[in-house]
């Protein structure tokens, strides 16, 4: 159902067409880093950060376009606060286009901090599928002010790639080997969720781990998320923790 | 006609809704059960546009998977589709004469029993947020004034959506859309933890959590929150016996 020309693909290829550099970290981290030098060029803004919590809420793993980026990246977390954070327990973007306004009334030890480095603007997306919350999206400007329609759409688009290629990350040998068109589960195709949701209970994982599970069968067994997900709900395939 | 005083009572509530501690989703959900009533159509459906452009079901009067499936194919094709990219109501729609115009939509409405469609814009100013859908079983003309109550009722959908927007200090109306989004999507998950606990389908499941809230004068996103956040307590939470 998707054009050729979709936004997703689009980002997509910016990412895959990021050179490599000599400071990547290898796998999911390195690909990471490419996502966020594409998106800040792209979008464009100073620097782009993501960062991935662990399942108790502490951040993980932390990407960055840049060294002073991923330094910015980490305040929130020595702060304990912040538009990741935020969007990480909200579910939802969080877009703060002046800091000098957020210190006053958000985040009175983070806007500071960051303006010291020389943020003026931060924007959050979340990277998940409905509770299954991955972590967020970092967008940073030197200037305040909104982000345009335009530049939400491709943030937020940039973020569906993320969640991707974390989604992606336990299966692939090769990074290249990631092909387009893999967001088939963020197409909002309810019985895709509903089956997640029974996947979590046979597991008993997470709704992320259960998604991994369920996207590995249908890769592994060559069909459609979406007949596999008809086929779960139909008790016509059950997963068990072993398999 | 419907009746001018049930009318009266419907917007009261929606205003009240709308002071209250607004939750996106449980609005739209009684916007649509409130349309279905008050218009005999046999079901109504709320869609709003996503970050993609792409149409999504956000609250329905009916929950059953087949109904969901008709709301969603229309995010390739349909009268919410046509009624989204021109901003414009598609209204008295004859299911049985629109092969040509939606191929695959259109049998598949005929297949559940509908027979007429009508799709109004969610819009303000130049923006279309979604559409209202209403499906009926039989190919009478809706008045024409009924035509405008709907209206001012999908008015009213996205007035809501955008008053929580000011009253959320400033907040764009992106994080709202998106966080909606999400939760509904939280609300599929939730359906599906219930099926299998229970070896229900998720149509069932979704009664149990309905009832559950009714019981309860709970939000149902809260409810889908709290399957998901503590699995342990499904049994006990949602008991289908």
């Amino acid at each position: 159902m998707k054009d050729s020309a979709s936004p997703f693909d689009r980002v997509w290829a910016l990412i895959a067409a990021e050179p490599v550099s000599s400071t990547d970290k290898p796998d999911l981290v390195g690909w990471m880093q490419r996502l966020c030098r594409a998106a800040s060029t792209a979008l464009p803004a100073t620097g782009v950060g993501i960062t991935v919590m662990s399942g108790d809420g502490d951040p993980a793993t932390v990407a960055a376009s840049d060294p002073h980026s991923a330094t910015v990246e980490d305040l929130q977390f020595i702060l304990g606060e912040g538009p990741c954070i935020d969007a990480y327990n909200t579910g939802r973007p969080v877009l703060a286009p002046d800091l000098a306004v957020a210190v006053r009334v958000r985040w009175p030890g983070y806007g500071l901090a960051a303006q010291e480095h020389g943020v003026q603007a931060a924007f959050a997306f979340p990277l998940q599928i409905g509770a299954a919350r991955l972590g967020a999206l970092d967008v940073y400007r030197d200037q305040p002010g909104s982000l345009s329609p335009e530049t939400i759409i491709e943030a937020l688009t940039f973020a569906d790639a993320a969640m991707t290629g974390l989604l992606d990350a336990q299966q692939r040998s090769n990074e290249n080997d990631l092909a387009p068109g893999l967001d088939e589960a963020l197409d909002n195709r309810f019985e895709l969720y509903q089956a997640q949701g029974m996947v979590a209970i046979q597991l008993g994982t997470g709704l992320h781990e259960a998604m991994i599970r369920i996207r590995a069968y249908a890769y592994a067994h060559n069909r459609a998320l979406s007949d596999v997900a008809d086929d779960i709900i139909a008790r016509n395939i059950v997963f068990e923790t072993d398999s | 006609m419907i009746a001018a005083e049930r009318l009266a009572e419907v917007f009261v509530e929606l205003a009240d809704t709308l002071i209250d501690d607004f939750d996106l989703i449980e609005f739209l959900q009684m916007l649509a059960t409130h349309t279905s009533d008050l218009f005999d159509a046999r079901a109504a459906g709320l869609l709003l546009a996503d970050h993609r452009g792409r149409l999504q079901v956000m609250a329905a009067s009916d929950e059953r998977s087949e109904m969901l499936e008709l709301f969603q194919v229309q995010a390739h094709e349909g009268p919410c589709q046509d009624c989204f990219t021109h901003g414009k109501a598609v209204v008295n729609a004859d299911l049985t004469q629109a092969n040509d115009r939606w191929p695959n939509f259109a049998p598949r409405a005929v297949t559940a029993g509908y027979r007429s469609v009508h799709a109004f814009p969610l819009r303000l100013r130049n923006q279309t947020y979604g559409a209202l859908n209403l499906f009926g079983t039989d190919t009478g003309q809706m008045d024409p004034t009924d035509t405008k109550i709907v209206q001012a009722l999908a008015d009213i959908a996205t007035i809501g959506m955008l008053q929580q927007r000011a009253i959320q200090r400033g907040d764009d109306l992106t994080e709202q859309l998106q966080g909606a989004l999400n939760t509904r999507i939280v609300i599929e998950q939730a359906k599906g933890m219930i099926a299998q606990t229970h070896g229900i389908s998720p149509d069932q499941a979704f009664n149990l959590l309905r009832a559950y809230c009714r019981k309860n004068s709970l939000p149902l996103t809260d409810v889908a929150n709290r399957v998901i956040t503590q699995p342990a307590s499904l049994g006990d939470l949602l008991n289908p016996g």
